[in-house]
């Protein structure tokens, strides 16, 4: 039991590393809103509207998995690091 | 209260219909469009083709986006424009009256002219529809024949290979692309064509479609062979939707001519994206695209100065990234002259200032499928191919759009079997770090 509680725990702690340390962010001059990114986010955040407004997907579902960085057929999304302070974002 | 109707669905009428509310929020707000299936990606079909997206996905808009922009769409046809009456006449016979009218009525796919263009089983892709029935009739283990150039005829043989169907593709040409590839970057594209199981007929050209009971079964090469044939799809280029614009008395050459307001010959009335044929400040001409990002743009200054706030379009130099048989490509600026002879004029997804190519010398560098093509002007790199890996892109895009001065660096780049690569990227690392 103890090793489940610590190895969800290490989870929620990689997840909101991961959410302090980078973001999805999209060059929406490259999007044409095929809408791929948002077809296999596995939260269905609606990526391409990010990409739409120029904006970074900052939403508290997004576990930065990369997936619709991955899945993008033109570049438009990348990972850009947020977090300025600690000693990984220097 | 200033009555603005936008004819036309695509990116760029949605742009401007954006930029309008966000500059006045009181005005009358019309949208006329006769597409079926309103505003979605057409870049997009591509994806849908290969089945890596649904139709759903293909709208980027939903309900609430439209209510946002508190408009009328009326789903008609606009049969006339009457500049003395500022009003548009719709097939329903009502007539809309105007005080600002922008046309963003896009392009059309332009047709086969072969005998047996008729027959069933034969394709274009220019909507939805017609991807819709290219699905229906794309069998596994049938043979599709693919004719045509540029983007759109690749994505027909991609999609095509992706749903089972035992492909050719007839060129014209000795390469894929030439007008805006090298003969190395055609080799590429060709060989991963080859290895999707795509089979490639250069210097083919297709005589005659012949059909059993009103359907397809084989095509005649002009050579005289026949390829068996279940389905055909072409892409051999665009044209400008003009027929309104022409007939209403607006100057008119492949496009409607637009100035750097995107005003037509009447000052009431703009046009934006594929219809507009926009003065390009580097060649000193008016050109056509067909990209997406460059319609949305054109959208937006054109509402920007129909609401009444000047804003003066300079076209940059245009770029597009695409995938290409799983190959992303970036193409920045002038990187071309040849003609192409499986398209008739600019294609989907195409520049006609790509080909504007300028007194340059290319430096080349990398290997098999991350490759850097680079023209190098006297004091500018003026456009840019990036094949495979494609992080320099979005700095070369910045290179190319600010003509940065690259003097420090030219005689570096033009060495022979010089790192181009690293080259720039230290250079562009200074230059940013200085900033």
């Amino acid at each position: 039991m103890a090793s489940l509680l610590n190895h969800l725990f290490q989870k929620e702690r990689t997840h909101r590393t991961s959410l302090v340390q980078g973001q999805v962010t999209p060059d929406p001059t490259r999007c044409v809103q095929c809408g791929i990114c948002s077809f296999n986010c596995p939260v269905e955040i609606d990526v391409r509207h990010h990409a739409w407004q120029g904006q970074p997907v900052v939403h508290s579902h997004c576990l930065t998995c990369g997936e619709c960085v991955a899945r993008c057929p033109r570049g438009v999304l990348r990972f850009e690091r947020t977090n300025l302070f600690s000693e990984a974002g220097k | 209260m200033t009555r603005y109707v936008i004819i036309g669905t695509g990116v760029a009428a949605i742009a401007a219909a954006e930029a309008i509310r966000a500059y006045e929020q009181s005005g009358d707000l019309t949208l006329v469009g006769d597409d079926p299936f309103g505003y979605y990606s057409r870049p997009g079909l591509a994806y849908y083709l290969t089945g890596e997206l649904n139709e759903e996905m293909l709208y980027p808009y939903r309900k609430a986006d439209y209510q946002k922009l508190n408009l009328r769409y009326h789903h008609v046809h606009a049969t006339r424009i009457l500049p003395a009456e500022k009003q548009v006449e719709l097939d329903s016979g009502m007539r809309l009256p105007y005080d600002k009218l922008l046309i963003a009525t896009g392009a059309q796919a332009l047709p086969l002219n072969i005998p047996g263009v008729d027959l069933k089983g034969v394709h274009k892709l220019d909507h939805l529809a017609d991807a819709r029935t290219l699905l229906a009739n794309a069998k596994r283990g049938r043979a599709a024949i693919v004719t045509g150039g540029g983007i759109t005829a690749l994505e027909l043989a991609e999609g095509l290979a992706a749903r089972g169907m035992r492909v050719h593709y007839v060129l014209r040409s000795a390469r894929y692309w030439p007008g805006v590839l090298d003969e190395l970057e055609s080799g590429v594209i060709e060989s991963l064509l080859a290895q999707e199981g795509i089979t490639l007929h250069h210097k083919s050209e297709i005589s005659e479609i012949l059909g059993r009971n009103g359907k397809i079964n084989a095509v005649r090469l002009a050579d005289g062979r026949s390829l068996k044939a279940d389905l055909l799809a072409y892409a051999i280029g665009i044209a400008p939707r003009v027929g309104l614009a022409r007939e209403s008395g607006l100057d008119c050459e492949r496009g409607i001519l637009v100035n750097e307001l995107m005003q037509t010959s009447q000052p009431d009335i703009y046009a934006a994206g594929d219809v507009a044929q926009v003065f390009d400040p580097a060649s000193g001409k008016h050109l056509l695209d067909s990209l997406w990002n460059p319609a949305r743009e054109q959208g937006h200054a054109a509402a920007i100065n129909m609401t009444g706030h000047a804003k003066a379009y300079h076209k940059p130099p245009v770029f597009n990234v695409t995938r290409l048989v799983g190959l992303t490509i970036t193409i920045i600026g002038a990187v071309g002259n040849q003609n192409d002879p499986d398209l008739l004029g600019v294609a989907r997804g195409d520049s006609e200032t790509w080909r504007q190519m300028p007194n340059v010398i290319v430096a080349q560098g990398g290997f098999e499928v991350n490759r850097l093509r680079l023209m190098v002007g006297k004091k500018h790199i003026l456009g840019a191919v990036v094949m495979g890996d494609q992080k320099l892109s979005g700095m070369l895009q910045s290179i190319v759009r600010q003509k940065t001065d690259i003097s420090p660096i030219r005689a570096q780049l033009l060495a022979s079997n010089a790192p181009i690569a690293d080259i720039l990227a230290e250079f562009w690392t200074r230059e940013t770090t200085i900033l």
